[in-house]
């Protein structure tokens, strides 16, 4: 803190500050308040709800949909995006944010991957889902170039093998939506896994080879160790990223693929669960696993932020 | 030792990423161009233009975004100047209310918005007013945790006390040292902040779909379950504003380290 005074300032100074410290918290009030309303109500009043049967009083049973098959399929679903687009984006992201950080490339290249990173991160939903179909729709951009590929085989015949669509791709699936995704999570992992590379010091890497060890025994023995904590952390934040996600999947397969989000959506629209309380239920275990994730992530994060400073 | 120039696995990586990067925003440019047969034509953008749809949604979603982004400011610039200059104790607490939004998705947010306000006691959502105004708190509380973020950066590198101490000895009010003192001397961090929340209000789907009202995301996911071109053509209309928006940031905030974005959609 900037208690820069001297002592002689110090008495007279302090009154000034311990006669505002009784108002202390009025300048919160209008955020408190903000945040109770728009924040707190909502939220809590799902936590309240799903904990009531239809008459009001206490109950858990709303609690036994996580045992509906619907629920379990969703969940799963939900947890198979965001671990396979978690890590797909991660190593993608890694590898990276190694060759903008460490690695030698072009400096324009560093430059332009590093703002772009920051571009594509903030980015997802509607726009991105369309950008999918245009280019990798039955009619999309690269599906035609692939399509057209064509030569004539030994009888003569035009044959085109790489039509994705002969070969069992197809957009709006599973293998869609991880592509979709990994435009927002692998540059989310370029820019939190970013400056844990730079704080790698070049003294560890001179240390390890004076003693011998190969890039190879570096990395494995010496900065893997350093960044493992930060390597899950930021995995945990792509995971709770694509958890959380629900535009981009409905924009691209229309609520074909079941995402828990997904559900809730529908829950909210038309009550598919018959039973509002459920619903309630449904979505605070989604809060308990997103809270748990950030947590999670924010520790680790304090973990890395601690050698990043010495 | 002899260091080739560039390594080729990092080249390849880099080169990977500015692939994935520009093949779909291509392929979207293509496509958009493409609804005439046989040539290129900028067809679907003037459908697209000239739908008073879209045009509607527009206006409402920049309304909307200029209200929310508004609001914004006037509570989280006061909030975090009070937090540095009386109450730094409270920073982490305050802290951890902004990461909120990344905890709760937003279409479990919007499900508490429907199910508190949407009935007895409030009744917020029978009518247009009271329900944009839960889309603009919505709103704000969504981009929060960016413009807490930008808000906070930016005060951490101006010296509140001193400034607040000569502004008082010049006998200012609170409200001139924050509108002639703090505001100007946050200008970068404010415009970041606001910029970065206008681009998601403008992008946002759920809350309109799900409070019913006619904004930019839930007018887009409409035309994209029955058009073939014209969801492409605002696709890259929709880039262009957001990155408008967040090229300024990165324009204005040249030399500041950036705040980072935790978590997305």
């Amino acid at each position: 803190m900037d208690q820069t005074l001297t002592p002689s300032a110090v008495p007279a100074k302090k009154s000034i500050w311990e006669r505002l410290s009784e108002t202390n918290w009025i300048g919160l009030v209008p955020f408190f308040a903000f945040i109770f309303f728009f924040l707190l109500l909502p939220s809590t009043n799902l936590l309240f709800k799903s904990f009531q049967d239809l008459n009001g009083n206490f109950t858990l049973s709303n609690y036994a949909v996580m045992q509906n098959p619907y629920v379990i399929k969703a969940y799963r679903v939900s947890l198979q995006v965001s671990v396979i687009t978690s890590l797909v984006g991660g190593v993608f992201g890694f590898f990276v944010a190694y060759a903008i950080t460490l690695g030698n490339t072009p400096k324009w290249m560093r430059n332009f991957l590093m703002t772009f990173s920051g571009l594509a991160a903030n980015f997802g939903g509607v726009p991105l889902a369309f950008s999918y179909i245009a280019t990798l729709g039955r009619t999309g951009f690269v599906t035609a170039i692939l399509k057209s590929i064509c030569y004539p085989d030994a009888t003569g015949a035009q044959v085109c093998p790489f039509n994705p669509y002969d070969n069992g791709f197809n957009l709006y699936s599973m293998t869609g939506l991880v592509l979709a995704y990994t435009y927002f999570q692998f540059p989310l992992m370029v820019l939190t896994i970013t400056p844990a590379l730079e704080g790698l010091k070049k003294e560890w890497r001179e240390a390890s080879a004076n003693l011998g060890a190969n890039s190879w025994q570096y990395w494995r023995d010496v900065a893997l160790p350093i960044l493992t904590p930060s390597i899950l952390g930021a995995t945990l934040l792509l995971f709770g990223s694509a958890f959380g996600a629900y535009a981009t999947a409905y924009a691209l397969t229309g609520g074909s693929i079941y995402l828990i989000t997904i559900l809730i959506a529908q829950q909210i629209r038309g009550d598919v669960l018959n039973n509002p309380y459920e619903g309630y239920a449904l979505a605070v275990g989604m809060i308990v696993i997103m809270g748990i994730t950030i947590l999670a992530y924010n520790i680790l994060q304090r973990r890395t932020s601690r050698w990043l400073k010495s | 030792m002899n260091k080739p120039r560039f390594d080729l696995w990092s080249v390849f990586w880099a080169i990977l990423a500015l692939l994935y990067f520009f093949i779909p925003l291509y392929g979207t440019l293509d496509f958009s161009l493409r609804m005439k047969k046989g040539e290129i034509s900028l067809l679907a953008y003037s459908i697209v233009l000239s739908d008073p749809k879209f045009l509607s949604s527009f206006q409402y979603s920049i309304i909307m975004g200029i209200i929310s982004v508004t609001l914004s400011v006037l509570i989280f610039v006061p909030t975090v100047y009070w937090l540095y200059l009386k109450m730094p104790k409270a920073r982490p607490i305050v802290e951890i209310i902004t990461i909120l939004p990344f905890v709760i998705p937003v279409i479990v947010y919007v499900y508490g918005i429907n199910t508190t306000f949407g009935r007895p006691p409030f009744r917020m959502t029978f009518n247009a007013f009271t329900t944009d105004i839960l889309m603009v708190g919505g709103y704000i509380i969504l981009s929060m945790p960016y413009m807490y973020r930008a808000i906070d950066v930016g005060m951490r590198t101006i010296d509140v006390r001193t400034l607040t101490e000569a502004a008082q000895s010049m006998g200012a009010s609170w409200t001139q040292i924050l509108f002639n003192v703090i505001f100007p001397n946050l200008r970068i961090a404010i415009l970041s902040g606001s910029l970065i929340s206008f681009a998601t209000v403008i992008g946002e789907l759920i809350l309109g779909d799900f409070l019913l009202r006619p904004a930019l995301g839930p007018y887009m996911a409409e035309v994209g379950r029955d058009k073939a071109f014209e969801p492409a053509a605002l696709a890259i209309i929709s880039y262009a504003l957001t990155w408008i928006s967040l090229g300024l940031i990165q324009y204005f905030s040249r030399g500041n380290s950036m705040q980072r974005q935790l978590t997305g959609r």
